[in-house]
């Protein structure tokens, strides 16, 4: 049945992939801009631009470049770069590790301070405690990100000189190199994802100890923290569970600003840079891989569910 | 007390990262000078794009046969020699000995001939070469000669070029790519090697010094003399954010800004060890560009209004407000340099001439499209201030905001302002780009065909400029350009809005760097 249930899920991303596709494809082309005089460069005459415009096939009939586009994509090669004239899949493969480890390095640490904030914040209900949560989940909201990594490269690398302001190592040039360009990009982004998740874990546990099973676990003399983790926490994690999946959505789409404050060659700064170039190739690329991602996360925390809820069933 | 326990702590808890991050290279003592050029290189070809990043590129890994020196004279580079017939019809090259390409291939005559065939294909220099060129042969493996079909005066002006397009020499088996694909391979004969494994277009270029080079004897000048590689490896790095790139440049994680903008030049002037070098003092220009196909600048007259109602100061205030770096030139080919001259140019702005020959020229109170490009700061400020002087005139404005690429796209558009076309852009340009009247595409008059973008349409110039590459005499070369830039101002081809420089900032273990019109690593050290 399970199986199924995430084989139906794994097939329905292939029509959501090939509407994706249609949308990025179509609405490339309606936006204003020209690879071939990208290409062609400030000294160019109308003869060279139309000229690489022929070789790119970009005056051939949308429909027919469309075609083309797609049955590569069926055989698939996503295509090359008309800029850099490199496989898309291969800047995919390049850029693809920073933005996992970061989305990755920014869950754990949000998850591992948030949840216990808002389980804490629910717990002294009222008190100086869960205000000083709420309080600091408004700021973690209202401070941009890039003020927060500039704050943090003033004080941390550039006074005190403890990390280095900027740039990644992959973490097959060692775990040390690696975590230490990781720890400010981290700290930053995840200020934003403790304040959300914390609110959320408040909430719903609010909502929970207020339950009449919490009473009558407390009335059996259940031991505090074991009513909060066991009892109250694990009835309350299916909200905080969609929360964190969004987020660990949005982390590997939309952390842009993050990659450039602080020198990190993801995704985001590939699709920015290919929206900039008008390197269609790249976008639909990376779009398709976008929407691929948010159907798996989407899968893994409907899952996900299944481990802290046994009511659902698929 | 608590700060120190938590600096220890801290560097414990990296220690093994600290001592890891150097890299391969340093570990192994070699000099590695870590950049920050103005932009990531995406295209490795610098015959097929004029981007800046790809000619600096190609002066890392390939060499030319001819180099501009600093007193604007064109000096042999990888020849031993060449010779020019009595009637100056036919120049004889002569490579030196040993030269080889980074493949271990030694540079022939042949490799040399098939990259002058393709750059002159690409290159608006190079074209106007290939028209008066009759014949290119090969004599032996290191002797060529180029036959014209009539004295042609910019024969070593085109060979020594020192921006886009340069003539760089490839392996021939890459010169005869087709001039509208990139070349599959990235070997020359310069002073660095390429290093693939570790490209990433738009991330990280590497460059390791070429041990096989052979310098010339001569001092470096400018891009010409001996080209001694002393750094090891050369890596670009591209960080976008140059707030960023500063940071990192203070703290030591990289030596060296190519082009750090003008409003962080007051806070790393206070840093110490960092040194900033006014290198290229040709610098830079800006322009504004009127297209010739639409209403109102099908007019001369409305074109004219717009040259005496616009104030170069006016512009370099906005653009760069620093007085250190700009300089108010009126001369479209540059300041300082044996072609420049006022010849033509409006003395000063004229707001009554100016709204006399908008009156004269009939305006009739269309809006003019001025397109801004926001996200390149160096352009961005220009627009605002045109459309206020035109404003100012008397005319109506529609300052169209967009990204630099939307600009580049728009401004291909040879179709009416309601269709998609426009009025006014500008740009700005590296001044070695702009020396004379056939390097300077602001004062093509080829109109729709073979014109440049605005497609100013003038027989007379186009005929001016003719002469100009027929003369072989310097002096009557210079007569000719004045005349050149005498007819642009009076029909209104562009208005220069100012020279500028950008310097570059490094730390002060950097030495060796040299002047010119663009940022070469040769004889530059790393202590």
């Amino acid at each position: 049945m399970m199986s199924r249930f995430i084989a139906g899920r794994l097939a329905a991303t292939l029509p959501v992939m090939g509407v994706v596709a249609v949308i990025v494809f179509a609405l490339l082309r309606l936006a204003p801009g020209d690879p071939a005089a990208i290409l062609a460069g400030d000294a160019a005459t109308p003869e060279q631009i139309a000229a690489i415009r022929a070789r790119l096939g970009l005056d051939q009939p949308m429909l027919e470049q469309f075609g083309g586009w797609l049955w590569r994509l069926l055989h698939g090669d996503l295509g090359t770069s008309i800029i850099s004239n490199q496989p898309v899949a291969r800047l995919i493969g390049d850029r693809i590790e920073p933005t996992l480890a970061l989305a990755c390095t920014t869950i754990l640490f949000a998850v591992a301070v948030a949840v216990p904030l808002g389980v804490v914040a629910a717990w002294r209900h009222g008190t100086w405690v869960d205000r000083g949560v709420m309080a600091f989940s408004v700021i973690g909201f209202s401070v941009p990100v890039f003020v927060l990594g500039y704050l943090w490269i003033f004080g941390v690398a550039m006074n005190l000189r403890l990390l280095p302001v900027q740039g990644y190592v992959s973490l097959a040039q060692g775990f040390g190199p690696f975590i230490e360009r990781l720890i400010l990009p981290t700290l930053t982004l995840s200020v934003i994802y403790i304040a959300l998740i914390a609110r959320t874990t408040r909430a719903s546990m609010l909502e929970v100890l207020g339950e009449d099973y919490i009473r009558t676990a407390r009335a059996k003399g259940v031991r505090e923290p074991r009513v909060l983790t066991r009892h109250a926490l694990r009835n309350a994690a299916v909200p905080v569970i969609s929360v964190i999946g969004l987020g660990i959505a949005l982390l590997i789409s939309g952390v842009v600003v993050t990659e450039s404050v602080f020198n990190l060659p993801g995704l985001g700064r590939l699709t920015v840079d290919a929206v900039l170039a008008r390197d269609y190739p790249v976008i639909q690329g990376v779009i398709l891989l976008f929407s691929a991602l948010y159907v798996l996360v989407n899968l893994g925390i409907d899952l996900a569910y299944l481990l802290f809820d046994p009511r659902i069933r698929y | 007390m608590r700060a120190g326990l938590t600096r220890r702590f801290v560097a414990a808890a990296v220690g093994a990262a600290l001592a890891g991050a150097a890299g391969p290279a340093s570990a192994q003592g070699k000099s590695v000078l870590k950049v920050v050029m103005h932009s990531g290189l995406r295209i490795t070809d610098p015959i097929i794009t004029t981007a800046y990043i790809a000619r600096n590129h190609g002066y890392m890994i390939y060499d030319t046969l001819f180099a501009t020196d600093e007193h604007f004279e064109i000096k042999p580079q990888m020849l031993k020699e060449y010779k020019v017939s009595d009637d100056k019809l036919t120049y004889t090259f002569t490579l030196r000995d040993g030269l080889k390409f980074h493949d271990g291939a030694p540079v022939t005559s042949e490799d040399c001939i098939a990259s002058i065939q393709r750059w002159g294909k690409r290159d608006g220099m190079g074209q106007k070469l290939m028209e008066y060129t009759a014949a290119l042969k090969a004599a032996d493996d290191k002797t060529f000669t180029l036959t014209l079909k009539q004295p042609y005066g910019l024969v070593l002006a085109s060979l020594g070029k020192p921006s886009s397009n340069v003539p760089f020499i490839m392996p021939r088996r890459m010169a005869e790519t087709p001039a509208d694909r990139n070349v599959p391979e990235e070997i020359g004969s310069g002073p660095f090697r390429f290093v693939k494994g570790e490209f990433q277009p738009g991330l990280k270029v590497v460059y390791e010094k070429n041990p096989d080079y052979l310098p010339r004897p001569e001092a470096p000048s400018w891009l010409a003399g001996g080209k001694v590689a002393k750094l090891d490896r050369v890596e670009w790095i591209n960080i976008p954010d140059y707030q960023t790139a500063v940071n990192a440049l203070i703290n030591g994680e990289i030596d060296y800004i190519e082009q750090p903008p003008h409003d962080f030049l007051p806070v790393l002037k206070g840093q110490k060890g960092i040194v900033i070098n006014n290198y290229n003092k040709l610098g830079f220009s800006s322009m504004l560009r009127m297209n010739w196909l639409n209403p109102p600048f099908d007019n001369p007259k409305i074109r004219q209004a717009v040259l005496w109602a616009v104030n170069q100061q006016d512009y370099l205030d906005a653009q760069i407000g620093n007085p250190d770096f700009m300089q108010p030139c009126l001369a479209m080919f540059v300041c300082g340099t044996p072609n420049a001259t006022d010849a033509g140019a409006p003395p000063k702005p004229d707001l009554a001439k100016a709204k006399q020959l908008l009156k004269e020229g009939g305006y009739d109170g269309r809006p003019v499209v001025i397109m801004q490009p926001t996200d390149l700061a160096i352009v961005a400020p220009l627009a605002p201030v045109t459309a206020q002087a035109l404003r100012a005139i008397g005319m109506k404005v529609d300052l169209q905001s967009m990204d630099w690429q939307t600009l580049v796209g728009r401004r291909a558009k040879q179709d009416p302002v309601d269709q998609g076309g426009w009025n006014v852009f500008h740009t700005s340009w590296v001044n070695a780009d702009m020396l004379n009247p056939i390097a300077n595409v602001g004062v093509n008059g080829k109109g729709k065909v073979g014109g440049w973008f605005g497609w100013a349409e003038d027989p007379e110039i186009e005929s001016l400029r003719d002469a100009y590459a027929r003369e072989t005499d310097a002096g009557k070369q210079k007569e000719l350009a004045a005349a050149v830039q005498k007819r642009a101002y009076e029909m209104g081809f562009y208005f220069p809005t100012g020279q500028y420089t950008s310097p570059l900032a490094y730390r002060s273990a950097v030495t060796g760097v040299l002047d010119g019109p663009a940022p070469v690593f040769w004889n530059i050290e790393k202590k």
